[in-house]
Formats: structure tokens, sequence, C-alpha cells
């Protein structure tokens, strides 16, 4: 069902990961992807991924959630390693009627799995760990400078805020409409694809109404508490770096930086 | 022959997680044809997913239903759609499902899915919009242009319109103001003497099922707690008061009278029923009463 969605779902803990500055966790987020680009062997790979498998042992999350968040991506990964498989050119290894595969197309295939499995792992965890309302928080904060050039940092924090905290809403009310539907005799289950697009009708209206009516009386309620955007609101949670937070940072870099010294000395 | 029959029915969410919680345990049931029966229960006492079991929305975990002697589940000799339109169910706050351009379109949508002609489409329509007094003129207005009670009558006219042997309505009163309440439920109580169709009728206010149903089922913790006679259920005042629902005032003030030494029933719950009651007690020992 749709309350099975687990993308940027967060998983609340007190661990060492969960406590983190979350500026910080973006940044390392961010590190750890440089790394995983920048790493042109399976030496620099296996550093990377040695990496992020201690933050998900220090962060406590269980590897089964790990490997759910990886589910919605399998289409991804099978479609590039066709790709890689088929496509690339080397010694012949196996080969049948057009299909040739080569040790180059495996090599890399192989390196191309791992790093998107890496990938996706990892920037799971920076959700997983920390609260959607939180993220948003270090966002702003983040692009705080933007706010020189008149970029609108706050009113675009709150909007994600918003959308965020609407997410698990709409879904229920998704269901409740579909349900409802159903009952009038809605068929979604049959037909073409004209036809399913066209079941979809019923549904979407609803919703959209909704959406704009749940929109126009949460602005009232705002108006109402005298929400008149950032300039001069101060925060209930002021956002503080400690020692923790640069030494993490610090091993992030540690990392990043053996990973080109792995890419000097192999390469 | 009982319209819809259940045996052992019980519905568990998210089965396997930690989140697993019965909504629905061990319900056996079964409703007579033609039946107006109200159902109470407290909020998250599993009365809502009880009625999505009867039109095949939910699957039971364990258990099964029989609607008009046929087992709906069984794959082989039974499509779950045909079962949607034989147990009409009208949602919480039905006038959010609104979605066509008019409120003919919206009505007939329905009807439509069900595969009838338009001459038998566009007699229902009309039919079940004057029963809920809804005007030609606004058949043909923009459902979005009604007001609240308006369109909530629509949305209940929309399921009306497929004639379901069955009609099932979830607090179809919420929100409204009294006049609004008494006109839909008149209403209803008019379709059920039209087409003498069975009625279920969910609620938490004892008041608005008190006057209006004939069987009265009282849901508790996910159990069915009785399913009686509406004389019966009131006589149970005091246990279903402990559940966290409110019996109506009229019977509360019985109650209270009887606490004070007054010989008196207590299983009344419509006000001419007990002005009736008074009555004869009255003229039994119209001392007595002065005393108290």
């Amino acid at each position: 069902m749709l309350r099975d969605i687990t993308i940027g779902q967060y998983f609340p803990g007190k661990s060492v990961i969960h406590r983190l500055d979350p500026r910080f966790k973006i940044i390392i987020t961010g590190i750890f992807i440089a790394m995983l680009f920048a790493a042109d062997g399976f030496i620099g790979l296996a550093v990377s991924c040695a990496f992020i498998l201690m933050t998900y042992l220090l962060s406590n999350i269980p590897i089964k959630l790990m490997v759910k968040s990886l589910k919605p991506i399998i289409p991804v990964i099978l479609f590039t390693s066709v790709l890689n498989l088929f496509f690339i050119d080397g010694v012949s290894v196996f080969s049948f009627w057009v299909i040739n595969i080569t040790d180059e197309g495996l090599i890399t295939t192989a390196f191309m799995i791992i790093r998107i499995i890496a990938l996706i792992s990892g920037s799971s965890l920076l959700t997983y760990t920390t609260s959607p309302i939180i993220l948003t928080d270090a966002i702003e904060r983040l692009l705080s400078p933007l706010n020189k050039v008149k970029f609108p940092v706050h009113e675009l924090a709150m909007m994600m805020t918003i959308a965020l905290r609407f997410i698990p809403t709409l879904i229920e009310e998704t269901d409740k409409i579909m349900s409802a539907q159903k009952a009038r005799g809605a068929d979604m289950d049959s037909g073409g694809l004209l036809k399913r697009a066209a079941a979809l009708v019923p549904i979407l209206i609803p919703l959209f109404v909704s959406a704009f009516r749940r929109a126009e009386e949460l602005a009232l309620a705002m108006e109402c508490r005298c929400y008149q955007g950032g300039e001069g609101r101060t925060r209930l949670k002021t956002l503080k770096s400690s020692g923790a937070d640069y030494s993490a940072m610090a091993v992030a870099l540690l990392f990043l930086a053996a990973v080109f010294v792995i890419n000097a000395v192999t390469g | 022959m009982a319209i819809i029959r259940t045996e052992g029915l019980t519905y568990t969410y998210s089965q396997g997680t930690p989140f697993e919680k019965t909504a629905v345990k061990n319900v056996d049931l079964e409703i007579e044809e033609g039946e107006l029966v109200g159902i109470i229960g407290h909020t998250g006492s599993g009365k809502s997913t009880l009625i999505q079991h009867f039109n095949g929305l939910v699957k039971p975990t364990s258990g099964k239903i029989y609607v008009d002697g046929q087992d709906i589940w069984d794959e082989k000799n039974c499509r779950i759609r045909d079962i949607r339109f034989k147990v009409g169910l009208v949602f919480q706050y039905p006038e959010y499902q609104i979605f066509e351009e008019t409120v003919y379109k919206d009505i007939s949508f329905g009807p439509k899915n069900m595969g009838l002609d338009e001459k038998e489409i566009d007699r229902r329509v009309r039919e079940t919009a004057a029963l809920v007094g809804i005007t030609d003129a606004q058949l043909q207005k923009s459902p979005f242009e009604l007001s609240g009670g308006q369109k909530r009558r629509v949305a209940i006219a929309g399921v009306m319109a497929m004639e379901p042997k069955v009609l099932i309505l979830d607090e179809p009163t919420a929100g409204l103001d009294p006049k609004g309440r008494d006109l839909i439920l008149a209403q209803i109580k008019e379709y059920q003497k039209r087409t003498g169709s069975t009625i279920l009728l969910v609620s938490h206010s004892m008041e608005d099922v008190a006057g209006f149903a004939s069987k009265i089922l009282v849901m508790n913790k996910s159990e069915l707690y009785c399913y009686e006679d509406t004389p019966q259920v009131f006589k149970k005042a005091d246990e279903i008061t402990a559940m966290g629902l409110s019996v109506p005032q009229i019977t509360r003030v019985f109650g209270r009278l009887r606490q004070m030494g007054v010989d008196i029933r207590t299983d009344v719950y419509t006000l001419d029923f007990a002005v009736k009651t008074l009555m004869e007690y009255m003229e039994k020992n119209g001392k007595d009463i002065e005393q108290c």
C-alpha cells in the first residue's frame, strides 16, 4: 500500500550519528559523495564503503532498513548494469549471437553497482538519522549566505518544511478518497493505459481540492499567529556545533584524503 | 435470510510488524434484510473497519463474510465489484469525494460504473436528487458552488443512486448543525421506506441512533459487545456509559429518577415515549410523584 513508502523517513534514536549537528551531517554526506566519485579503483571504493559501513554501525540503524531503502532503485541498478555489461569493449569472456560480454564490462558493472548502492545508502542514512524539520533548518542555515543576493532562503526552507509535513497527511487522504471511489464502483486495476489514466481523475480532483483547502486554512492559521516571513524571526532550538562535529568531519576528510592517496599510488 | 452474515471476522493491521493492532476481533453477526441498524462505539472501537469489510474494501485476516448468502471472498463465484454495488458505503465527510463538473454527473458516477443504460441512469439520478432535496436547477450546477450540507447530500445521493440492497453510512451527520442533521436522517429514513433496503448507520452519538434505528450494534474495544433491539440496548445504559459513550439526555433523566427512588422504567430514549411513560406513571400514583 501507499503507506509503505520509506524514502526520507526518519528513525528516531540517540546514537552519536543522530546527535551530530545536522549542518555537519549534510557536509559530511557531501564529502562521502565526493569520495565515491573520486575513487577510481576498487581499493578506493572499498575505503569509501568502509566509511559508510562504520557510520551505519555507529548509528544503530538496522541493516534491514538499508536494504529496504535500496528497493526503489533496483530498476536503475538493472538498467545501468545492462548498459555497462553489453556495450563496453574489451577482451571477450562470453559471447552468444549479438551478446558479447567482456572482462572490462564485468569490472565496470560491478564497480557501478557498488557505487550506486553506497551512494543511496549513504544519503538515506542522512534522512534516517535526521528529522525532516531539523534537516530543513540546517539547509536554511547552510544557504543563509545566499540572503546577501536577495535569495529567499527562509521562505524556501519554510516551503520545504510544510511540504514534508503534509506528505503523510496527503497519503492518508489519497487512501481515503481511493476507498470512497472504489465503493462507488471505480475500477482502477484493469483496462489499458488510457483507461487507467482516466480512472485517476476521480482521485486527483478531490485530492487537489482538499490540498488547496488545507493550504488556505494553514495560511490563515499562520497569519493568525503573526507569521511574517524570516525577518527578525528567532528559533526555539539554535544549532550548536561541538568538538564531536569537528572530529567527525575530520574523519570524513581523512577518508577522502586516503582515497586520493590511493588513486595517486595505484593510478 | 440474513443479508449480511459474518463468521469469526478478525482484522489485524500491519500484521507481523511492531505496529500490529487488532481492529476487529472475532465478530459473529447476522443482519436481517430491511433492518435499520445503528452501529455505535467509541473512537477506535473498530466500527469503521468493521463496515469496510461488508463491501469488500478490507479483506479480513481471518473469518468469513456472506452478503446475500454469498461468500464475498470466494474468488471463483464472486466479483468484488458486484458486491460494492450491492452494499453501498458512504464514508465520513463524503463531500470530499466529489469531483465532477456538474452535480448531475457526480451522482451518475456510480450508476455509470454499473454499466446501466442512459435512460435508467437518468431516472435514478433524478429520483435520488429529488429525495435528498436537490432541485433540477442545482443538478446542472458545479458541485463546488453548493453549501456544505448540500454537498454532503449530493455525495450521499451518489451512493443511493446505485440502489444498493444495503446502504451503510459512516457518521453522515458529523459536523452538521441540528437542522441539517435532522434533514439527512429523515431523508435516509425516507429512502429506506421507499426501497425497503437495509440501512446501517454508524455514529458515536446515541442521540442520533436512538430515534432512528430498530436494532443497535455496539462495538467495544474491537469486539462486538451486543447486537439487540433498541429498547434492550437502552436497558444497559449504565454499561454503555462506562464504555465512554453517552446515552441520550432523556434516558439519563429516567435513570436519575430511578436512583431517587421512583419506580419507573429506564429504557426510555425518545421524547414521545418519555411523555407517555410519565403520564402513565402519574395516573397510576399521582400523589407519590409530588413527594419526590
